[in-house]
């Protein structure tokens, strides 16, 4: 399907792809065909991770800025959502209305992100990563040392949504519909995106940013903005991730998390927006479900396994994998047609030269 | 030095009241008034001794790294592991044998072998591939962390030294005058002092044999222009397999020296890739020299963080490295 006559809404459902169709109806039916474990542990968490691995995608896709620092970045939203709202532990607190602290946290989150974006866009390439890098550790040990404001090795507790309409959000039911909206809204948002002027920009940066600097577009500020734009994805989905948790610590923004989320975007593909969502849900999926298999000790071997198989042999992750699966098929289909059309041209006598 | 007067006389003066300053602080015996604004001066000049330590200890595992980075362009972001697996093989044999020298070499070439294995069984592949080599490396270093913690668990472990590197030397720096007049003179661990020595031979070392050695001067070529250095006859991938050895088998052997100082634990990994990668931000990628410098500068720093604004010191380290961001994105000693 067309990409461009979908969002300009000349687009009948009939047109749309079957197994697009499928896997909506059955995103929105999934709460009601399985257990409150499978909704929320499985479900809601798998769609928070792929949207911080969303963010990182769109970075790192469009942008080719492999950043580290994205679930930083929604980490430091959780923890103002500890510190500007409501928590049990009893440091800062400060007890501001839900909406607003929401909406702080998720701008200070996309600020922070763009301050990111400043310091690294100025080196190139692999740079990106040793900054961001540093970035994600130093925050990690600061949120550990410091008391007074981020409360050292505990972190927060008792971090919970609103209850708003007469709902409880986070109850497994409303709490997943919730974050399949807001992962939904940001994948499409970030599709849109990339077929915008300024996602096209920045995938032509991405190709050659010499090239675009001398067309006489802003390099930098085009690059930061993205940063800034992931970093309101990144700190949205850090508010769903303490909401879902209810607590945040140290551990939260570790450097294993943060390489998680590497492993998550990598192994999915970040070729597509929806490659981090495919890669969240088989982690999700393993972390839950290796105990079954090996001792939940090494859950980070297998991890790392994975992920150095898809690194070696499909750089371009699951979805990658995929595209490749597709395409060989269909070259043999077109292969096999070609072959029949040979077939019926050497047996029908090709009359056009003939008689004109 | 003569040039560098004439043509920047203010500057020069000004290095040169620093530096006298910074001598008196040292030697001179504080004054009341400059106790009340900076504490006492025992913890100044410890937080200083201890920052140079760390940097000399920070230097040994990230001029490997560095070295690594300038001539294969390659981050090696396992680099961390290497430490730990450096100290933990050395903490081995040191226990087995008795011998701490000999575990410091065994940790030296086991961890230089492994770096090897890497370049030709993985790097080799992926020739040119930046971000994928880096992917690589961090998957090797989850495996690594994760397997670490199966087989030595999350005990944490002390080395030994040898008796004549244990103890206490007393420093020709007065710290107090006692009301009858004694003098009061700062104490510091002798070990301590000897990594610094470590780290500043290595580090000469280094430089004699990156500036004066036939093997070095096609290193430093093949940093310029590998495409080049290969055309003139010269075995590149032998030479990436020996730097990459050396640059691993530093982090083993500062492993060693860093897990006798302080103490190998996991988690170590991170905080000495964390290290290396400020340090080499700092300092700038692929220069030994800008590795010496930013080790020095983050290790005080860290140190002095640490001593004088306990919630606040990571903040400190990390304003360094977003100033020379901001100032010098190719690192202070980078080329470019």
């Amino acid at each position: 399907m067309d990409s461009r006559r979908f969002f300009s809404g000349n687009v009948s459902i009939a047109e749309l792809h079957p197994a697009l169709v499928i896997t909506a109806v059955f995103l929105v039916a999934y709460p009601s065909f399985t257990s409150d474990f499978f909704t929320f542990q499985i479900g809601a968490y798998a769609l928070i991770l792929g949207t911080i691995a969303l963010s990182l995608m769109m970075l790192a896709g469009y942008g080719g800025m492999v950043s580290l620092a994205q679930l930083t970045v929604a980490g430091l939203a959780g923890y103002l959502m500890a510190i500007l709202g409501e928590n049990s532990v009893g440091v800062m607190g400060l007890g501001w209305p839900w909406w607003l602290t929401v909406i702080v946290s998720i701008g200070a989150a996309a600020l922070f992100s763009a301050f990111i974006g400043a310091i690294s866009v100025r080196t190139e390439g692999i740079y990106t990563i040793m900054i961001t890098l540093a970035i994600a550790v130093a925050f990690f040990y600061f949120v550990r040392q410091n008391y007074t404001v981020f409360n050292g090795f505990t972190g927060f507790a008792g971090v919970v949504p609103p209850t708003l309409f007469g709902i409880y959000w986070r109850d497994p039911v409303p709490f997943y519909y919730l974050s399949l909206a807001v992962a939904a809204g940001f994948l499409l948002a970030v599709f849109y995106a990339s077929r915008s002027t300024f996602g096209l920009s920045l995938q032509a940066i991405r190709d050659n940013p010499r090239r675009m600097r001398a067309l006489g577009y802003n390099v930098t500020l085009h690059r930061i903005a993205a940063y800034f734009l992931s970093g309101i994805i990144a700190g949205t989905a850090g508010v769903l991730m303490v909401w879902f948790n209810g607590r945040i610590s140290p551990g939260s923004v570790g450097v294993d998390v943060v390489i998680d989320i590497l492993v998550i975007a990598v192994v999915g593909g970040m070729r597509h927006p929806l490659g981090p969502f495919l890669g969240a849900i088989g982690f999700v999926l393993l972390e839950n479900f290796a105990i079954d298999l090996i001792d939940r000790e090494r859950f980070n071997t297998v991890i790392g396994l994975a992920f150095l198989l898809v690194v070696l042999f499909s750089p371009d992750g699951l979805l990658g994998l995929w595209n490749r699966f597709r395409d060989r098929i269909r070259l043999q289909r077109n292969a096999r047609l070609e072959a029949t059309r040979a077939k019926r041209i050497d047996t029908t006598p090709s009359g056009s030269f003939d008689n004109p | 030095m003569r040039q560098f007067i004439e043509r920047h006389t203010f500057w020069a003066i000004v290095i040169l009241l620093a530096v006298a300053v910074f001598l008196w602080l040292i030697f001179a015996v504080w004054p009341e008034w400059l106790t009340d604004v900076m504490g006492r001066k025992k913890t100044f000049v410890n937080t200083l001794l201890n920052g140079l330590t760390l940097g000399g200890l920070y230097f040994l595992v990230a001029s490997g790294f560095t070295l690594i980075f300038g001539l294969m362009r390659n981050v090696n972001l396992a680099h961390g592991s290497m430490y730990l697996l450096g100290a933990y093989i050395g903490y081995e044999v040191a226990e087995a044998s008795g011998s701490w020298f000999l575990g410091l070499a065994v940790a030296f070439f086991a961890i230089a072998f492994s770096g090897v294995l890497m370049q030709v069984l993985v790097f080799r592949r992926m020739e040119g591939d930046d971000l994928r080599q880096t992917l690589v490396t961090i998957a090797i270093s989850i495996i690594a962390a994760d397997l670490m913690l199966a087989v030595w668990t999350g005990t944490t472990y002390q080395f030994q030294p040898p008796e004549w590197l244990f103890g206490a030397a007393r420093l020709p720096v007065v710290s107090v005058i006692r009301s009858n007049g004694d003098a009061v003179y700062i104490v510091y661990p002798i070990y301590r002092l000897a990594v610094l020595g470590v780290a500043v031979a290595v580090g000469i070392g280094l430089w004699l044999f990156l500036n004066r050695t036939r093997i070095g001067m096609m290193i430093r070529a093949g940093v310029n222009d590998r495409e080049m250095l290969a055309a003139s006859g010269v075995n590149v991938q032998l030479v990436f397999a020996l730097v990459f050895g050396i640059g691993a088998g530093l982090a083993g052997f500062a492993g060693v020296i860093g897990g006798t100082a302080l103490s190998i634990a996991p988690g170590e990994d991170v905080r000495y890739l964390l290290a290396s990668l400020i340090v080499v931000i700092v300092g700038g990628l692929g220069s030994v020299t800008g590795a010496a410098i930013g080790a020095v500068l983050i290790g005080l720093a860290e140190q002095f963080g640490l001593a004088y604004f306990p919630t606040y010191g990571v903040v400190l380290t990390f304003l360094i490295m977003v100033m020379v961001l901001a100032l010098r994105p190719q690192g202070l000693m980078g080329g470019r």
